[in-house]
């Protein structure tokens, strides 16, 4: 636990090195000084280890062996993307991290703006994480969305974020701005070439503003093969409904990072989740919650199912500010471990400076309970499917919870497709 | 004695109470009984002396001394004491150790010696078994699990224990069935006195067809706008309460 | 709102200049000249008449310590300590290593008699009842000044005595188990510690053997810029048990005086060791000036099966609290527990929890921490429980509330909860909350002051823990509690 001694430069770092410097030589880069000024950020950090509390438990300078070149330019056909499913929606396509508008819906849609950015943004988070800034150094590309003010769009708007080709990586930043008033579902995906061994690294800032209602799910459905990071943050104004929901079942290194402000009072805050873990997976979801202001509620609820030798990691911190009188914050994590080599490991915290709030967290953590299997198989369901049902019982507790009917369909049916459940007599 | 004049109260900015008068002399038991909303819990909290329940006009003396910025800890030694409507959970606080330190506290107020630890243990056996108070129930902590039964028969056995001069029983009927009804009543009517005086505030007669009592009030609109003997319970259970709610509207 | 705005202005108001073992003991002290090197290590093994091997064993700490950076990671805030700055040993002249307590300066009995630690064993033999007994090591500044009823003691073949003696006359007990639960090169403090302790109580008990009266060992800091290391070294052999308690107070002084003590428990087969602490050192002034900076390594190693360790701890004092009593349940069917209540108030600053560190099988281990902030206090609970691969049927169940009063301090939760097992079942829950308006109004209309109210609940709340102390310890647990908090209560 002590400090850390000063430490080699990895493989990754070099690689890191020779790409920004081959990045800056090209003269006509945009934005040349901030990026400059992230990659100072990020070098001085250098990648994360176990020896930085936040990542102490997703050691990236031993996963990320190396640094892969920066994916190039190019359009790949339009049915390799999932996205939602076939969910109708508006469909926004970004494609080794820029805005590939021939995969795109051309139709307008009212009260949605979308812009092709370069992807350099002005952002206190830049230097807050190493990643975010080699985000900010690297970044290829990036879209700005508006949705206008008491806009109520009905469609989901789809991101579908597609990495194509393997050994490269891919950097996008994205910046969403929701007007007052405004009700909206994103679904977003992050995805690429099956089986391919790629890297990306997404940063995306969303702001909402007063008395809007927006529902975010992310897909995280990257080739089991990618390292994925991506971060959040989040900005709510007054009595906000903001609703997001993780699904978690790709790649082999995983990170989500949430930063969300609650800075407007009589706001709602859900950030829920369900991890599906197997083989070597390992994925880590990590939140700061702040509570700036009174009178806000927010509720953190992750659950994880764990097989093989994978592994779980969930930080969470909720932040109560002074100001933050009558806050209601309850964090909740479970998880199952279904092998006697999968692992999780918790840090739920509560840093509370107010005294008239309501916080609690809880965590639980093990196996299918005995009890419960005992008695499906007493009532003649096999062992293998009654734990199938117990598992899916326990994820669509979290899915439900996430209040979007549209979404509940298709989560349930990912999670089903990831159990082999699918034969399964649904309820 | 207790005198209230021309009192007005109000909570967080709201007016609820308009200026009420009422004497209550040594032994007498008042009656009051009104609508939801008339001012009757505020009444009883303003009595007891709760903090955000603010006096801006008018007088509470009791025995002669004026009890306005006396805090409720004060009252209760002198005197005072509230039968909650809701009673208080407190975690961890076996019950024994609540009444021990209650009684002790306001015996020290008075300038009075603590109880031994076995006189008060015989005090309580003595009391607690004409409520039908268990020794389980007060080993728990205070009101903690209770049912809404237990929890008032807990309150009436501190009544009987702190041997008040001036019990303001705040809907004591509210949440009991009738058997209940009957032994928290006759707990009660086993501590009238002819030196101690009760405020007994209910919504319904039913109460005061155990617990007799010498005056009824109509309160309404943080008003007492009739009084009367017992009969007038009576033609309320009958009429209802509509006749004085629209006199004060109209 | 009001009635507990009032609390706060209270609690807010409270002397804390009232601390009530803030006296200075005048006697004449043989000090070290300050400063930390190999010679002064060597002082200190020298005026201990310690074996070769024991001088051995802190240099080679000491020059592991050298390599080592103060941790940074604990949620305190306190300027850079100058450990050259401090006299690292520090003894009540005259004699040493009393034979009898007749020997024992007077001043030094009266202040453990202020203390209200009875060290005279006629004292309480004529007094108390045979099953209250206490046997006392007591230790004054770096040295064990003296220790109670080690004859009776000795008939159960029990030894208890300060860890110097044991040195010299149970070296093969002490080469064989000091350092084995916490290693030498363990944590900064601890390494310190290893170079520099200068005294602390020993305890072995016997297979079999159930100790016939607790132990206890009452800790005094009175040198000011006198760093107190001591060495607290248990051994419960296999089916043994035994209860020890353990009592801390300081005196009161502008500087702040550092404590860094190392303790290590071990409890072989079915052996079961309760070890109790109240800490009540010097918490500093109402300005956050002085106090004792407390840097503890405590650790308890169940290195057999079915053995049990449980700590039991009332922090109230200091100005900083860096302390995880834990525990490794090494040994299969083996049990840990961690019972904490940790009162914050003035300036204080307390980072405290607990390890629970499953390695066998079927383990079990409880953690309920009660922690209660006033003034401007912070208070962090930092509790880390791990299923290792083999732990097959770990559980844990951990209960962590805190408890605001007023809102200018803090109440922080930091559990790691880490299982690598999937038969291991770890449930945790956490609360914060505040005493509520209704609460306080309820306790005034039955006749409590403001005062008095918070008291009860505030003891309500903390309850689960009082009831694990011996009871003596409970009852001074809890008038304690009171007192922290209101300063006049009581």
């Amino acid at each position: 636990m002590n400090a850390p001694a000063k430490i080699q430069e990895t493989k990754a770092e070099q690689s890191l090195d020779a790409q920004f410097n081959a990045l800056i030589a090209e003269k006509t880069q945009t934005n040349a000084n901030q990026r400059k000024q992230a990659w100072d950020a990020f070098k001085a950090k250098g990648i994360p280890h176990r020896r930085v509390e936040e990542w102490h438990y997703t050691d990236l300078r031993t996963k990320m062996r190396d640094a892969f070149a920066l994916a190039p330019t190019c359009v790949p056909k339009a049915d390799v993307l999932q996205g939602a499913g076939g969910l109708e929606s508006y469909r926004i396509a970004i494609v080794n991290g820029r805005f590939a508008p021939e995969l795109s819906s051309n139709q307008e849609l009212d009260g949605l703006t979308v812009t092709a950015t370069d992807g350099v943004v002005s952002s206190e988070l830049a230097s807050k994480d190493a990643m975010i800034s080699l985000n900010q150094a690297l970044v290829q590309g990036g879209i700005s969305i508006e949705v206008a003010a008491n806009a109520k769009i009905e469609k989901p708007i789809e991101i579908v974020r597609y990495t194509d080709g393997a050994d490269v990586s891919s950097y996008a930043s994205t910046c969403v701005e929701i007007g007052a008033g405004a009700n909206v579902l994103f679904i977003e995906s992050f995805e690429g070439e099956n089986g391919a061994d790629y890297q990306s690294n997404a940063f995306t800032e969303i702001k909402v503003g007063d008395e809007a209602d927006v529902h975010w799910l992310k897909l995280q459905v990257e080739s089991q093969k990618a390292q994925h990071i991506e971060t959040l943050g989040i900005e709510l104004g007054a009595k906000v409904n903001f609703q997001h929901f993780i699904y978690n079942e790709g790649s082999s290194l995983s990170r989500a990072q949430l930063f969300v402000e609650l800075k407007g009072e009589g706001t709602h805050a859900g950030l829920r989740g369900i991890s599906l873990l197997q083989d070597q997976q390992h994925a880590d979801i990590t939140l700061y919650v702040n509570h700036a202001v009174p009178e806000c509620e927010s509720r953190e609820y992750y659950r994880t199912v764990v097989d093989d030798k994978a592994r779980a990691v969930f930080q969470g911190k909720i932040i109560v500010e002074p100001a933050a009188q009558k806050t209601d914050g309850q964090m909740m994590i479970k998880s199952l471990l279904l092998s006697d080599a999968a692992e999780i490991n918790a840090k739920p915290e509560l840093e509370i400076f107010a005294d008239d709030v309501q916080c609690a967290h809880g965590s639980t953590t093990g196996d299918i309970d005995e009890d419960l299997l005992f008695y499906l198989t007493a009532r003649g369901i096999p062992e293998a499917q009654a734990r199938k049902i117990l598992i899916l019982a326990f994820l669509s507790e979290a899915v439900e919870e996430f209040e979007e009917e549209r979404c509940v369909e298709l989560l349930e049916a990912m999670t089903r497709k990831w159990l082999h459940a699918d034969e399964m007599v649904s309820e | 004695m207790l005198e209230i004049k021309n009192l007005h109260a109000e909570v967080d900015g709201n007016k609820i109470l308009r200026g009420i008068d009422l004497v209550v002399r040594p032994g007498e038991i008042h009656a009051i009984m009104g609508p939801n909303g008339s001012g009757k819990s505020t009444l009883s909290y303003v009595l007891a002396g709760k903090d955000d329940y603010e006096i801006t006009e008018g007088t509470i003396t009791y025995n002669g001394v004026d009890w306005s910025e006396m805090s409720a800890h004060e009252r209760a030694a002198a005197g005072m004491f509230l039968a909650f409507q809701y009673p208080i959970e407190i975690p961890g606080v076996a019950t024994m150790t609540f009444l021990k330190t209650a009684l002790n506290a306001q015996r020290k107020a008075r300038g009075e010696d603590e109880i031994s630890t076995p006189d008060f243990m015989k005090l309580v056996r003595e009391k607690s078994k004409a409520l039908n108070v268990t020794p389980e129930m007060l080993r728990r902590p205070l009101n903690v699990g209770f049912s809404g039964g237990e929890k008032k028969r807990a309150e009436i056995l501190q009544m009987s224990l702190l041997e008040p001069t001036l019990c303001v029983l705040d809907e004591t009927d509210s949440g009991l069935d009738i058997d209940a009804l009957r032994v928290v009543s006759e707990g009660v009517n086993q501590l009238r006195s002819p030196d101690r005086s009760m405020i007994v505030i209910t919504h319904y007669q039913r109460l005061l067809d155990h617990i007799v009592p010498d005056v009824v009030h109509v309160l309404s609109k943080g008003k007492i706008v009739k009084t009367g003997g017992k009969e007038l319970a009576l033609e309320l259970e009958k009429n209802g309460y509509a006749e004085y709610v629209d006199e004060e509207a109209a | 709102m009001a009635a507990v705005q009032e609390t706060i202005d209270q609690v807010k108001a409270i002397d804390v200049d009232q601390y009530k073992y803030g006296f200075v003991t005048d006697i004449e002290s043989e000090l070290a000249p300050k400063g930390l090197n190999e010679d002064i290590v060597a002082y200190i093994s020298a005026k201990k008449d310690e074996p070769e091997w024991m001088l051995n064993w802190r240099l080679e700490a000491f020059r592991r310590w050298k390599t080592m950076e103060e941790p940074t990671w604990a949620r305190v805030d306190y300027p850079k300590i100058d450990f050259e700055d401090l006299h690292y040993y520090a003894a009540p002249k005259k004699r040493e290593g009393p034979k009898s307590l007749d020997e024992v300066d007077p001043e030094i009995l009266d202040t453990y008699k202020k203390l209200g630690i009875p060290l005279s064993e006629q004292e309480i033999l004529a007094g108390v009842a045979p099953e209250n007994r206490v046997a006392v090591d007591a230790v004054f500044d770096s040295v064990s000044v003296a220790t109670t009823f080690k004859e009776e003691l000795a008939k159960a073949g029990v030894i208890f005595c300060p860890i110097s003696e044991a040195i010299r006359e149970h070296p093969e007990l002490v080469q064989k188990y000091l350092g084995s639960v916490v290693p030498v090169s363990d944590n900064f403090y601890a390494t310190l510690n290893s170079a520099v302790f200068s005294d602390g109580s020993f305890v072995y008990i016997p297979p079999g053997v159930r100790c016939p009266m607790e132990l206890s060992t009452y800790f005094r800091i009175n040198e000011p810029n006198t760093g107190q290391f001591e060495r607290t070294l248990i051994i419960a052999d296999k089916g043994s048990y035994v209860s020890y308690l353990e009592g801390c107070t300081a005196p009161q002084r502008d500087e702040n005086q550092l404590h860094a003590a190392v303790v290590e428990l071990v409890a072989l087969e079915d052996a079961q060791i309760k070890y109790s602490t109240v800490q009540n050192w010097y918490p500093g002034d109402a300005d956050g000036k002085g106090g004792i900076y407390n840097f503890v390594t405590k650790r308890g190693d169940c290195r057999e099966k079915n053995s049990k360790i449980s700590w039991t701890q009332v922090e109230t004092g200091s100005a900083i609290t860096w302390k995880y009593p834990s525990c490794i349940l090494r040994g299969d069917n083996s049990q840990g527990e961690f019972y904490s209540i940790a009162i914050s108030n003035g300036h204080q600053q307390i980072d405290s929890g607990t390890k629970m560190i499953h390695l066998g099988k079927n383990t079990s281990s409880r953690i309920i921490s009660k922690g209660i902030s006033a003034g401007v206090s912070q208070n962090t609970y930092r509790g880390q429980v791990s299923a290792h691969r083999k732990a097959s049927n770990a559980r844990n169940f951990t209960q962590c509330d805190s408890l605001l009063i007023g809102d200018k301090c803090g109440a922080h939760t930091v559990p790691y909860i880490e299982s690598k097992n999937s038969t291991a079942v770890f449930e945790h829950e956490a609360t914060t909350s505040k005493i509520s308006d209704d609460q306080m109004f309820y306790c005034q209309a039955r006749g409590l002051d403001d005062e008095e109210a918070v008291a009860l609940i505030v003891n309500g709340f903390v309850r689960d823990v009082i009831q694990q102390l011996p009871m003596e310890f409970a009852v001074e647990a809890q008038k304690l509690i009171s007192i922290s908090l209101e300063g006049s209560v009581g």
